[in-house]
């Protein structure tokens, strides 16, 4: 695996506010990679610094096997698109296209020849002559993609790209964006807060908080084996069920014991031996509890239905168990109503464990 | 429903069917001479009187000969009217020992406007767009001093600059002045620019950035198209500005560059010959023409370049 | 890879060359002239510079020769009554042609533009026009008196006790307009849900612009009230033209005595001084409006 953009020990401070701190980041050729993260946890900042856009104070940034650390932007072999589409207003779509080559002094015909390229892999041949005020907001971030894609570079940086698109466009363009990927094969940095972008794209996800990075893995891992309390909270909505309580023993097994109800932990995969009397956290994800279907396996408990919030495909029902509200996700023809007693079945197996105090996987 | 309750409940509903049938309906009337309107519009005449009764006076005492002047009352509309005032006071009215009239002093005025308007904005929407998007270290330093300085009366800094100027030999002429009017008119026009380039998105300047673009090219190519709305603010704000300046005019010329309100002045308040109101109003309007005509085609533009100076920062 | 080409770093006098190069005549003019010019004025105000500038220091004499100076007093003076009653009438004034206008009347762009106008004119088209209109001949006295009422004295431009009224009256007309619209502004920026909450709470409209929209727009009044002020402070071009600062002394101010020691008198001492006191002015009006404006802000 050859490393297309490695980060090394990059830190930046803007004064006395450190923005990344010490952030390594090796990303291989034609890969997928995602950021994610909540607005402020220097995802974008990142993005930024890979592009040369914001000047770094430590560390070290190659692009290809190049030390790009005090390059200019344009020189880094990068293209870029921004939320918020930045199209020259006062141009037209072949000359926004068409810019940057311009000011390379790339020979015309050179420029026509990328131009229609990026035109008909994007299918914006009919908008060529118009302003971006004349476009959509699906067919203006369509140029912006075009305009990195002339540059006919190794690298592509989108800073959030979808969030100003409305619903639709949203899952539209993304499937086009993986297209154009799984066609191009470049190496893509993509950033962004939605998680269903980042789970539907990314080879990897690169999840931050706080200028660091969380987890690093891929989609299904980041999914089902989150290493800390805040990657588990963060991915999956509606978000995973958090019980506190502290192992202990039961009929010679170990449970986690939450508030007098005992979750049998025999089937669930811990990394080191579990300590009695630890503090902990157990998550479970509202797929992995089952409601009246008696399973071999899962540990079982009485609950009561409070709300139930129907959403077509499926069915979300909100319980109170030991005290503490629960969300679980059945499929969207079991309905049922306000105060009806049902039994929970939780599958320990896909269940997440974490220490109370550090807030690490177990 | 025979007893005699529900009954009573009947009729006290089919009362108030009634009403609803015969109760407001449709559009609230409204009254155009309300008490409310009368006093709005009243009150707004009467300050519109008082804004427009001196340019009245002024037209019709320009429109007037003597002799009629000195008989009736400035308001009256003129019985004869006569041009000859205007073209007294354009081509032959008196400042001391010349007699040319105010054509020497518009077209003064027009050699400073011109050039300082161009000047002024050329290098401030430089600074507005170098502080807005290519901040260095002190370069907000630098700013926050130009702001300050708005405010310090010119009159502090009117003697150093003569002796900067007269060093440099250019005191007293007309690159003299000009230089002044853009030092002068730095302060508001850099904010003006720099608030306006701060709005525009950033992402558009990093993306020109990656586009390999550089200072003067993300200039002239990406910034400058885009904000003609703002030149044309910053146009009027320092034609208006600079045409009726008096006090640099007087301070940083000699007599034969005198811009026009220096001339005007002198025309009207000579204490030698008879007074010739009629000349002297004829002589106001003209002078006042320019930026008259400024504000009347500009409309809002206008409003919003005297606005800018409440912008803050 | 390490030791591949690694770009040189830029030194740091040289990043952002061009903007640096760009901004020396902003450089220039706020270390040169804002600053350096300002710092000259009050040196040189404490030395006896009469025809050229010497820097021969005589301490606060020329202070103390100012302050009895009777011109000097009189231009302070006058400078006080025209600008409290100037912040006063232009800010009311302006307040209610704004809210006036605000009632969703017809005609709102003529009446802007009828209001406005003046100020597009400079101060000496106003003094000028002030000055024929209150002309006691011609003006408005002689036209009251040949209505019938023939003892009318309204002379204020020949009458010393009140010629810095006849000055008001022009400031007034040239600047409510600039006031009015700014105030329209403000009133414009205001949550039209506010309207809203007050109609339907039954709040009168005249305790809603008092009690809730007046306090709301407390930081365009504040803008408004620094615009107007420094503009008072410079008040020179109207008195020139409207009276040449007479009848007599009685409608002197300060910057005409600043211009007219600096350039006529000769004496530079004296201008000095005076325009000195005019920066002392202009800080006790400005320094307590930055500190509450910006200093307050790094405290919340």
């Amino acid at each position: 695996m050859t490393s297309s953009v490695s980060i090394r020990d990059l830190s930046l401070n803007f004064g006395a506010v450190s923005v990344l701190q010490h952030l390594d980041l090796e990303i291989a050729d034609g890969e997928f990679l995602v950021l994610l993260g909540a607005s402020g946890c220097g995802k974008s900042t990142l993005l930024n610094c890979i592009a040369g856009l914001l000047d770094i104070s430590d560390g070290q940034i190659f692009i290809k096997g190049k030390n790009v650390t005090w390059e200019e932007p344009k020189d880094r072999g990068i293209g870029m698109v921004f939320q918020s589409y930045a199209l020259y207003p006062q141009m037209t779509v072949e000359k926004n296209l068409s810019f940057g080559l311009q000011v390379a002094k790339v020979p015309q015909v050179e420029i026509d020849k990328r131009v229609a390229r990026a035109a008909e892999i994007l299918q914006i041949q009919p908008l060529l002559k118009r302003k971006p005020a004349e476009l959509s907001g699906g067919q203006r971030q369509r140029v912006a993609i075009g305009r990195a894609l002339v540059r006919d570079v190794d690298v592509f940086l989108f800073d959030e790209p979808l969030s100003n698109l409305d619903a639709k466009l949203r899952s539209e363009l993304r499937v086009e964006i993986k297209r154009l990927h799984q066609s191009l094969k470049n190496t893509m940095i993509y950033v962004t807060h939605d998680q269903i972008e980042a789970l539907t794209l990314a080879d990897r996800i690169a999840v931050m908080k706080g200028g660091v990075i969380q987890q690093l893995a891929d989609p299904m891992t980041i999914y089902g084996t989150p290493e800390n309390l805040f990657v588990a909270g963060f991915i999956g909505s509606p978000s995973m069920n958090f019980f506190r309580g502290s192992i202990g023993r039961k009929d010679g097994r170990p449970v986690v014991d939450v508030g007098g109800v005992a979750f049998d932990l025999s089937r669930y995969p811990s990394r080191a031996p579990l300590k009695d009397g630890q503090a902990v956290v157990l998550g479970v994800r509202p797929e992995h509890i089952r409601v009246d279907e008696p399973v071999e396996g899962l540990v079982s408990h009485p609950a009561t239905v409070e709300i139930e919030e129907p959403m077509g495909a499926d069915n979300l029902l909100w319980l109170k168990l030991a005290g503490q509200p629960i969300s679980v996700r059945i499929a969207g023809q079991r309905r049922y109503a306000p105060n009806t007693p049902v039994t929970l079945g939780f599958d320990m197996a896909s269940a997440s464990l974490f220490d109370a105090g550090t807030e690490n996987r177990l | 429903m025979a007893n005699p309750g529900s009954l009573a409940i009947t009729v006290a509903g089919a009362d108030a069917v009634r009403d609803e049938l015969s109760g407001p309906r449709g559009r609230r009337p409204q009254r155009s001479f309300s008490g409310r309107n009368i006093m709005i519009y009243g009150t707004l005449l009467i300050a519109a009187l008082y804004y427009l009764l001196p340019l009245y006076v002024m037209v019709v005492t320009s429109l007037k000969g003597m002799p009629e002047i000195r008989l009736g009352n400035i308001f009256s509309p003129p019985v004869e009217i006569t041009f000859e005032p205007w073209a007294k006071a354009w081509a032959s009215a008196c400042t001391g020992l010349n007699c040319d009239g105010l054509s020497r002093g518009f077209w003064n005025s027009v050699r400073i406007t011109i050039p300082s308007t161009v000047i002024s904005i050329a290098i401030a929407s430089i600074n507005g767009y170098a502080l807005a998007n290519w901040r260095f270290k002190g370069s907000e330093v630098f700013f926050t001093i130009l702001i300050v300085g708005a405010f310090i009366p010119y009159q502090v800094m009117i003697y150093p600059i003569v002796i900067v100027l007269r060093e440099m030999g250019i005191y007293g002429t007309l690159t003299g002045l000009v230089i002044v009017h853009t030092i002068f008119g730095m302060p508001i026009l850099t904010l003006l620019f720099r608030n306006y380039f701060v709005s525009l998105p950033e992402e558009l300047f990093k993306a020109a950035r990656i586009d390999g673009a550089g200072f003067w090219t993300i200039y002239l190519k990406i910034m400058l198209p885009m904000s003609l709305p703002i030149f044309v603010v910053a146009m009027i704000l320092q034609i208006t500005g600079i045409w009726n300046d008096f006090l640099f005019g007087v301070v940083f010329t000699r007599p034969e560059y005198y811009p026009m309100t220096v001339q005007l002045n002198n025309i009207v308040n000579s204490v030698q010959g008879v007074k010739e109101y009629n000349v002297n109003m004829a002589a106001t309007i003209l002078t006042g023409a320019v930026p008259l005509f400024v504000y009347f085609v500009s409309g809002r533009l206008f409003v919003r370049g005297i606005a800018a100076g409440a912008v803050k920062g | 890879m390490t030791g591949q080409t690694i770009a040189r770093r830029p030194n740091q006098l040289f990043r952002n060359l061009n903007a640096k190069i760009a901004s020396i005549p902003m450089i220039l003019t706020a270390v040169v002239i804002f600053l350096g010019g300002t710092l000259w004025t009050v040196v040189y105000s404490f030395t006896n510079s009469k025809l050229l500038p010497r820097l021969s220091f005589v301490g606060f004499d020329q202070y103390e020769r100012l302050w009895a100076a009777t011109r000097w007093t009189v231009s302070i003076t006058n400078l006080a009554i025209y600008g409290v009653l100037t912040l006063i009438f232009s800010l009311v004034i302006g307040f209610v042609l704004a809210a006036l206008m605000d009632q969703k009347i017809r005609f709102e762009n003529t009446f802007r533009t009828i209001f406005l106008y003046p100020f597009a004119l400079s101060f000496i088209v106003t003094g000028l026009v002030w000055q024929w209109v209150l002309n006691p001949e011609f003006g408005i006295q002689s036209v009251v008196r040949s209505l019938g009422w023939t003892s009318f004295t309204f002379d204020p431009l020949y009458n010393a006790d009140i010629v810095i009224y006849g000055i008001l009256i022009a400031g007034l007309w040239q600047g409510t307009g600039l006031v009015m619209c700014l105030m329209l502004a403000g009133l414009r920026g205001i949550d039209g849900e506010i309207w809203k909450a007050a109609r339907v709470d039954g709040i009168p409209t005249w305790k809603t612009y008092l009690f809730i929209v007046i306090p709301m727009m407390r930081a365009v009044f504040v803008t408004t009230l620094v615009i107007i002020a420094s503009g008072i402070v410079r008040v020179y071009d109207l008195v020139v033209a409207q009276t040449s600062g007479g009848p007599g002394i009685a409608s002197e101010v300060p910057a005409k005595y600043v211009y007219d020691y600096m350039f006529q008198a000769q004496n530079l001492g004296q201008g000095f001084a005076a325009s000195t006191m005019m920066l002392v002015t202009v800080a006790i009006i400005i320094v307590p409006w930055a500190y509450l404006e910006f200093g307050g802000k790094k405290r919340g």
